[in-house]
């Protein structure tokens, strides 16, 4: 049969090359647009490290850290409510999800900020009392309307993530006497978060884009830093691809991060 | 005195009852072997003892203690969760899917209940978890996954992990059932050595020559109810009943 072998002709793929060389072409032409528009380039690095552009930065970065660690603690809370046998329990959370999720953050926002103006002090009996207006910072209310809302969606990803934890578990760990409070910190909730991860990964990144919303209360996050820049200089368009920049650097650092939490998390799975 | 002492234990599912006034008592180092078709409620009972199942009427002692209940003032008082955990560190169960912990190594798996549950040092824990695994003959996987394991391995890295809680009573649910043919040896070898070195046991299973083998008494269970009981020269050679000839022509 070695005599007789025909010569063999591999599918071409002319439509892959079709389609990439417009896709090329239409990246060009953006890029000759953007090269030809009036934007002062060589003032964005400028913008980027200025002053109250870095203190914009660390203001999102924090904002968005606590209402998204505070979200977690929140969520798992009431996943645990939502799973509990006290039918009390599981309405409130059921509730409260509702609620948060329901609402635009841009509203919670503004009524968090707004508190003032029908409580005017906040207090616990015996223990605490304060003037609402100064315990209600623009940082507070932003914090108090991303972190809400994001509690409520943690609360919904920590219960599919429990869900997905096979009955058999919690049945091995009952039986070698652990308890319930046990079982859920060493067996369910290591289990659940491979589930977890993904989705409250893509959440933060969201959350780092939200905590923009805060610059309508006046919070100096990374865009009102830009329009406060800008509003000096009006190189607007400059300052905002700075502000852009940033967001893009912090974005990738949380995608970097979540890769290597997926990873530590994924002990034990066949791949 | 008998280590469990069942008594009329009876267990519905929603309208239907599963077990029927089961009585069963085991002794201190003996091995009982539960027999019956599948859905006679043998796994039902077995997760009774150990408070998995509550259980509707009737009373299982461990040990003296009444299962999920403690005797106070002449009255028997529900225990908490947390309470019934402390009466189920003295019961080991092998179950029929394993249940390894996946994110643990079979080293951490054995480690867990000791050193979270009775609050052993770490190294003290790991050493006896060594010594487990190499008494099943898993020395040199101590540090794999479960899911880098075979199912019969993994069947004894379970068994190694009750040991780690010296029980005082083993259950075994059908320990055999999930593996392939050539593995169930391995597994019922490890059984064998438990029974000899005078462990108490009650074994859910269907290997009839594991049944005569060991067990010091083989308990016949059909539709919830108990149809016959005894040594098992006597009970797999000679049974009395006809729906325990059935089940043996079916399995032998
Ligand atoms: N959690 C449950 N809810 C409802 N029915 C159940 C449950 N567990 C077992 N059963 C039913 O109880 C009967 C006995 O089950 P089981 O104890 O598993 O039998 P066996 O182990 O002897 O095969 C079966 O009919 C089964 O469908
Ligand atoms: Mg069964």
């Amino acid at each position: 049969m070695a005599g007789d072998e025909l010569a063999v002709v591999p599918l071409r793929h002319w439509g892959r090359w079709v389609g990439g060389a417009v896709i090329l072409a239409l990246l060009g032409a953006l890029g000759y647009a953007l090269a030809g528009a009036k934007i002062d380039y060589a003032a964005v690095p400028g913008f980027f490290t200025h002053d109250i552009m870095l203190r914009g930065l660390l203001n999102t970065v924090v904002l968005a850290v606590v209402a998204q660690l505070g979200a977690i603690v929140l969520g798992v809370g009431i996943a645990l409510l939502r799973r509990s046998a006290n039918p009390v329990a599981r309405w409130f959370a059921a509730g409260y999800v509702w609620l948060f999720r329901g609402l635009p953050v841009l509203l919670q926002i503004l009524l968090w900020f707004n508190l003032a103006l029908v409580f005017e002090n906040i207090s616990i009996p015996l223990l605490f009392q304060e003037k609402t207006n100064v315990l209600i910072t623009a940082f507070v209310a932003a914090l108090l309307g991303l972190g809400l809302n994001e509690s409520a969606y943690m609360a919904e990803i920590v219960r599919a993530g429990l869900n997905s934890v096979d009955h058999g578990q919690v049945e091995a760990a009952k039986a070698i006497g652990m308890t319930p409070a046990t079982t859920l910190r060493r067996v369910v909730l290591p289990q659940a978060m491979r589930v977890i991860i993904p989705p409250t990964g893509n959440n933060f990144i969201n959350m780092l884009k939200g905590t923009s919303m805060a610059s309508v209360i006046g919070f100096l996050e990374l865009v009102h830093a830009a329009n406060n820049i800008a509003s000096r200089n009006l190189q607007i368009m400059e300052t905002l691809l700075a502000a852009a920049a940033w967001y893009m650097v912090v974005v990738s650092v949380a995608s970097v991060g979540q890769h290597f939490l997926e990873r530590a998390y994924g002990k034990g799975v066949a791949r | 005195m008998s280590l469990v002492r069942a008594v009329g234990v009876r267990k519905r599912f929603g309208g239907t009852e599963v077990l029927r006034g089961v009585d069963l008592e085991v002794a201190q180092g003996q091995v009982v072997c539960l027999l019956g078709p599948s859905g006679a409620g043998k796994s039902t009972f077995l997760r009774c003892v150990n408070h998995l199942e509550t259980i509707d009427e009737g009373r299982i002692w461990v040990d003296g203690q009444p299962v999920g209940f403690v005797e106070r003032g002449g009255k028997l008082h529900e225990l908490r969760e947390r309470d019934v955990a402390r009466q189920r560190r003295g019961i080991g169960m092998v179950f029929q899917r394993f249940n390894l912990f996946p994110h643990r190594t079979a080293l951490e798996n054995v480690v867990e209940g000791p050193v979270r549950v009775l609050g052993e040092p770490k190294r003290e824990a790991a050493g006896r978890a060594r010594a487990l695994l190499e008494r099943v003959g898993l020395a040199e996987k101590a540090d794999a996954y479960p899911h880098q394991l075979s199912g019969g391995q993994q069947q004894r890295v379970a068994i190694a992990r009750a040991l780690a809680m010296r029980p005082k009573l083993m259950l075994f649910d059908e320990p055999t059932s999930a593996l392939d043919p050539e593995l169930v040896g391995e597994v019922l070898e490890v059984m064998v050595d438990l029974a000899r070195e005078g462990m108490t046991m009650i074994v859910v299973t269907h290997e009839i020559g594991f049944a005569r083998q060991v067990a010091d008494e083989v308990v016949f269970l059909v539709d919830g109810a108990v149809v016959e009981s005894g040594p098992p020269a006597r009970v797999l050679e000679n049974p009395r009943e006809q729906r325990t000839r059935q089940f043996l022509s079916k399995v032998l």
